[in-house]
């Protein structure tokens, strides 16, 4: 297990590590940064598994241009897939089908390549939803949050361009929709929806097109801005939970090397592992069943990709709005759905950090997470929009559901349609409810320790439920709640007078931070926690007699852990040493 | 190279890992509050051993999966097919494959993270962060070269040279978007109105069926039926074009429905003997539609839900489309075979800016 540095691939090691050093100074910054800390959570895996998919991406992709032809002239298919022989098709369509049947490991990569991208999505989704309900994004992690916004969108256009390239039925049909979408747009949309297609629909230029975009542009600029946000990462360090021994200004975790570079590079394998299995047994976007793409057949029940979804069941639920001014069309049916609403969504994510920053004055940095109960309006508003996306999702597939469930269509769209409207509201007023209530209870909790439900009979008589105090963990975790004040209402003129010319901004912001922060249920003060864990302490305390026959070098507390006793390792140095 | 742990530490590089520090200067120190376990590999040297064989066999069965999916990759033929309970009938070599080389990585990772888990130091330690903001003089120092870089090029002094170059600057993009303009190359004279408006179908032209591309008479559709159909000549259109273009505009159904039935048509007389044409292209965003229910004369549009009521003018009565579908004017040529009288008398398919223009 030890390392001896006489061995001759060490000398090796060392030799360069000296001879690049020597050239680019490198080993400062390893000096510095191999034993960076990185705090453990299993919620800090989200953004790994995003980028280790990406990574797999990446490698699959790279493999399938090597097959894939992304031309529309028309050819006859004469692969080994039966159903299909001497079918007109583009030769995109039969590349697909011949990376499908005819290259042997090419279905699997093929598949690799679609699970890992709708893995990537999917785990960039909860990653951005962890960094919102424990309020990560705040300072000084404003630009992180929109390095990931900007992910975010490029990752959906990564998607829906791949998606489009096999020129299935399926995917052109997607691509017809784009061009509905496109040609919405007021005064430009119809010459928009003509240079993206080079011309009329479906014409033979778009799969170039949207391969070049696919292989080359979404790939690059995805991959500049990760190294920004791994860059924006590793300087800034990264945020922790609350926890003993946690503060504003540490970082408590496990050193890059080994432990981290282990545990993280194993973890890439995992991911990576996982994924080929997926592709191996699971069938994803079986193009061979669509046909090849014509304009004028469709296939019912169609479903894009998990992300599109809701775009999709966005244009669904959109009431049939058209209006005719001065001549002109305006088809508000597909242009709030397509375009509007996903502005709106993506601008209010990519400026939430800045107003919420605002609405509270809140100018801190802060490295230590928030737990979501302590910020109940934040938490409200990102419960309220997954409600409404989720809604949207639903809406999506709302034919498939009507089918598997029975129900009549037109009666789960009008459903849908006003859920979308009136459930956001209230999921914002449940959740804050919720995160409130829990604030009180670990309000208590610090006050009085917690509840044993154990009830005793003191020597004269009287009854009491005793209260244990909180072990160390909880209490770290719980007594971390920082409270920020209502900013101050504003005055129109003041004692002398003179108006004041942002009366209305301050008083805008006043009523704004008092929306966050006037039912935050304050934290105790440290003497209040001190004492009430103390009390508790006491009550837990006049159970003592009836325990005597328990082992007495029992960890009283004993919750998280067995209490540090003499002799065991205080660091990594003395757990090495104790070993050996 | 820093080395973790000082028992490591040799001196054949010095300046290199010629050094062995104390955990202090590695710029971590032990978290002194947080109570530690010992796991059972801490103590029981049995226990560790065991943990390494273990990674060492996740790491032994990852080579020979690897040597597996080469040996599945050359000897499965590719056209195989496998039965397994649960995924059916399944291509023999991708399953094995993938199966192979995903425990090969896997085993990779699992090896790993069992190594970290059991046999890596497990006390958690802590650093110091540093305030993002810069130290005052460094702050300083930004300030002063920003000054005297002002101050050396002049550029706050020399109005015209600033003006110029901010207005050069900004007329750099135009040329970039220019460019952009023959990502669509127009033949002169045409623009997309007139090409959304117009489409194959003009008086006279023969429907055809898709698929079989052959002449439809009135008597081949029966009352109910619904065919998806083509005008004639759309093969040598397309041939001649080398796309599909022509058939994403003139795609239509025929329906036939009692004549008694029809409550409203889009003209007089646009049927003929209770056959109605009605273009397939969705007003909404363009999805061809074929969801009939001859019951109801309802067409139902599979992407986003619209419903048109075929029987009177091709109404929406339900879902986002905003317009009707339109209708094309047909009657039947002296052979007896169905025709259109003239083109559609609104554009096709989805809305757009110009649309009532046209």
């Amino acid at each position: 297990m030890s390392t001896t540095t006489d061995h001759p691939v060490e000398q090796i090691g060392g030799a360069t590590a000296k001879y690049v050093d020597q050239r680019l100074g490198s080993n400062k910054f390893l000096g510095a940064n191999l034993g960076k800390v990185f705090p453990d959570h299993w919620s800090f895996m989200l953004g790994e598994i995003a980028l280790y998919s990406f990574i797999v991406v990446l490698l699959t992709g790279t493999f399938l241009t090597l097959f894939y032809n992304p031309s529309m002239v028309e050819v006859v298919y004469n692969g080994s897939y039966v159903p299909l022989k001497g079918v007109q098709m583009s030769e995109a369509y039969a590349s697909s089908l011949d990376i499908s049947f005819e290259v042997r490991g090419g279905l699997l990569i093929r598949q690799m390549h679609h699970w890992s991208a709708l893995i990537f999505v999917a785990a960039m989704a909860v990653h951005m939803f962890r960094v919102f309900f424990t309020g990560a994004f705040r300072k000084p992690r404003e630009f992180n949050w929109l390095v990931g916004v900007g992910l975010t969108a490029l990752a959906l256009g990564a998607g829906f361009t791949g998606y489009s390239l096999p020129d299935d039925l399926l995917s052109g049909t997607g691509l017809q929709i784009i061009r509905g979408i496109l040609q919405s747009i007021p005064l430009i949309g119809t010459w928009a929806a003509f240079l993206v297609f080079g011309g009329e629909f479906p014409g033979t230029e778009i799969i170039p097109r949207l391969y070049a975009a696919h292989i080359l542009l979404i790939p690059g600029i995805i991959l500049a801005l990760i190294t920004v946000h791994l860059m924006m990462v590793w300087t800034q360090k990264h945020t922790q939970f609350p926890g003993p021994g946690r503060t504003n200004t540490n970082v408590v975790g496990y050193p890059l090397l080994p432990v981290y570079m282990a545990k993280a590079g194993g973890f890439f394998f995992i991911v990576f592992g996982i994924i080929a299995l997926i592709g191996g047994l699971v069938t994803v976007n079986p193009i061979w069943l669509f046909g090849p793409y014509t304009p004028d057949q469709v296939s019912s029940g169609t479903q894009p990709d998990w992300y599109i979804g809701w775009l999709d069941g966005a244009l669904r639920l959109m009431p049939n709005w058209e209006s005719v001014i001065a001549g002109f069309t305006i088809s508000w049916n597909v242009l709030i759905p397509s375009v509007v609403i996903p502005g709106i969504l993506f601008t209010g994510l990519a400026l939430y950090p800045f107003l919420e920053a605002w609405a509270t004055g809140d100018k801190r940095e802060h490295n230590l997470l928030e737990r979501p109960r302590n910020a109940p309006v934040r938490t409200g508003i990102g419960v309220a929009a997954i409600v409404f996306y989720g809604i949207l999702w639903i809406g999506g597939g709302n034919d498939v559901i009507a089918a598997a469930f029975n129900l009549s269509f037109n009666v789960l769209s009008w459903t849908l349609r006003i859920s979308l409207i009136i459930l956001p509201p209230i999921a914002f007023l449940v959740t804050k409810r919720i995160c409130l209530g829990l604030q009180r209870k670990d309000r208590e909790k610090l006050l009085h320790g917690y509840e044993s439900g154990r009830v005793l009979r003191l020597p004269h008589g009287e009854f009491i439920e005793v209260h244990q105090p909180l072990n160390y963990k909880e209490l770290a975790v719980i007594s971390a709640k920082e409270d920020l004040p209502v900013l101050p209402a504003s005055v129109k003129t003041d004692a002398d007078g003179v108006r004041n010319p942002s009366y209305r901004v301050d008083q805008l912001r006043h009523k704004l931070s008092s929306f966050f922060l006037r039912d935050n249920i304050e934290r105790p003060t440290d003497a209040e926690i001190e004492a009430g864990q103390a009390h508790a302490a006491h009550s837990a305390g006049l159970e003592a007699p009836l325990h005597e026959y328990e082992e007495l070098d029992q960890d009283p507390v004993g919750h998280g852990g067995v209490l540090h006793h003499p002799g065991m390792p205080m660091t990594n140095q003395e757990q090495v040493d104790q070993r050996q | 190279m820093n080395e973790i742990t000082p028992s490591s530490g040799g001196n054949s590089e010095p300046g290199i890992n010629g050094h062995s520090p104390a955990p202090a200067q590695l710029g971590y120190s032990p978290v002194a509050e947080i109570p530690h376990r010992l796991r059972v590999t801490d103590t029981d040297p049995k226990a560790a051993r065991r943990a390494e064989r273990q990674v060492a066999a996740m790491f032994t069965l990852s080579m020979v999966f690897v040597m597996l999916s080469v040996i599945a990759y050359v000897v499965i033929d590719k056209y195989a097919v496998l039965y397994i309970p649960v995924l059916g009938e399944v291509g023999a070599s991708n399953v094995v494959l993938g199966l192979t080389f995903g425990l090969a990585v896997f085993l990779i990772g699992a090896g790993a993270i069992q190594w970290a888990k059991k046999l890596m130091p497990d006390v958690e330690v802590v650093q110091e962060r540093h305030d993002m903001v810069s130290e005052k003089e460094d702050d300083n120092l930004a300030a002063a070269n920003y000054e005297r870089g002002k101050e050396e090029s002049g550029f706050a002094r020399y109005k015209m040279i600033r003006r110029s170059l901010i207005g050069a600057m900004a007329l750099l993009p135009i040329p970039i978007i220019v460019v952009l303009r023959d990502l669509w190359i127009t033949p002169p004279g045409e623009n997309p109105t007139e090409i959304l408006s117009t489409t194959l179908w003009t008086k006279g032209i023969r429907i055809v069926s898709d698929g079989t591309f052959m002449p439809v008479r009135p008597e081949d559709l029966p009352v109910g039926g619904l065919v998806s159909a083509l005008p004639e000549g759309i093969l040598e259109v397309q041939e001649e074009e080398h796309n599909l273009n022509a058939r994403g505009k003139a795609a239509i159904i025929l329906v036939r429905m009692d004549p008694e039935q029809i409550r409203s048509q889009q003209g007089e007389g646009w049927d003929y003997n209770g056959i109605l044409a009605y273009s397939k292209i969705c007003t909404h965003v363009g999805c061809p539609i074929a969801l009939y229910e001859q019951r109801t004369h309802h067409l139902l549009c599979p992407c986003h839900q619209s419903t048109f009521d075929l029987a009177d003018s091709g109404a929406v009565i339900f879902g986002p489309a905003a317009r009707n579908m339109p209708q094309l004017p047909i009657s039947v040529d002296e052979e007896g075979y169905l025709i259109a009288t003239q083109d559609f008398a609104v554009p096709v398919g989805p809305s757009f800016w110009e649309r009532d223009k046209a």
